[in-house]
């Protein structure tokens, strides 16, 4: 009965990221896509609560916002995947429900 | 007279939908926008709740008064969700705390109960950030706004 929950603002702009993983379970996935992708750099500001809601869930980039960001994998907080449109659509379809985190 | 009957879904399903309200009245037309969904979905017979969390606690402050700023003070239609079968309104207790809030700060808002003589029971639940992940959990649709 897990969650997908999708965030699109940075952190720096909005409170969405860091309120929507200090809500997330066990099971659940939080994909970070459009400008959220910049919550999954290393050594920002937020990466601290980032790399610990990493240990409690798994969390995604969506790979063409990172991309057109000027971003690559390298630069991503450890144990943060890349996926693709179709990875998507394979979160969406895998857990039970999506929560957009507005 | 024939008894109207309430549209249902078209599978006649009982959905458990919660409304999750995260942004402060006024400033955007999320708030309102919620809450007339939240009205229409009353119509269709669904499990509905509400959750606020973040500045959407501070669309159930008490005292709003939006006569200066010309728009509609939408407050009070909280107060009528009981009327709509809405009785559970889920507030998140550290969103209030770091706005230096208390639930003394929150509109009364209660509803009829049914199964106890109509008896008068308060529809605001506060509840701590992990109660609140797990109701967020229990649900088969979350609208967010």
């Amino acid at each position: 009965m897990s969650t997908l929950h999708t965030v699109n603002k940075s952190p720096f702009e909005r409170a969405a990221l860091i309120s929507a993983l200090g809500h997330v379970r066990p099971g659940d996935a939080l994909l970070m896509i459009e400008d959220a992708v910049v919550g999954a750099r290393k050594r920002t500001a937020f990466a601290a609560v980032v790399e610990a809601a990493a240990k409690i869930c798994a969390l995604f980039v969506l790979a063409p916002d990172l991309a057109a960001r000027g971003m690559a994998e390298k630069d991503l907080i450890e144990g943060i995947k890349t996926v693709d449109y179709g990875g998507f659509v394979d979160l969406a379809a895998k857990h039970r429900r999506v929560q957009s985190w507005l | 007279m024939a008894e109207v009957e309430a549209p249902k879904l078209p599978s006649g399903v009982r959905k458990k939908l919660m409304f999750v309200n995260r942004k402060a009245p006024h400033g955007t037309i999320y708030a309102l926008e919620a809450l007339e969904v939240v009205l229409i979905s009353a119509a269709f017979e669904q499990e509905v709740c509400l959750a606020f969390l973040d500045d959407g606690v501070f669309q159930l402050v008490k005292g709003q008064n939006t006569q200066a700023i010309g728009t509609k003070n939408f407050a009070p239609t909280y107060r009528a969700l009981g009327d709509y079968e809405i009785t559970r309104l889920y507030v998140e207790r550290e969103s209030l705390a770091e706005r230096g809030l208390a639930t003394a700060d929150l509109m009364p808002i209660v509803h009829e109960d049914p199964d106890d003589a109509d008896e008068e029971k308060p529809s605001i639940q506060v509840v701590g950030r992990a109660e609140m992940a797990t109701l967020m959990a229990e649900q088969d649709v979350l609208l967010s706004f």
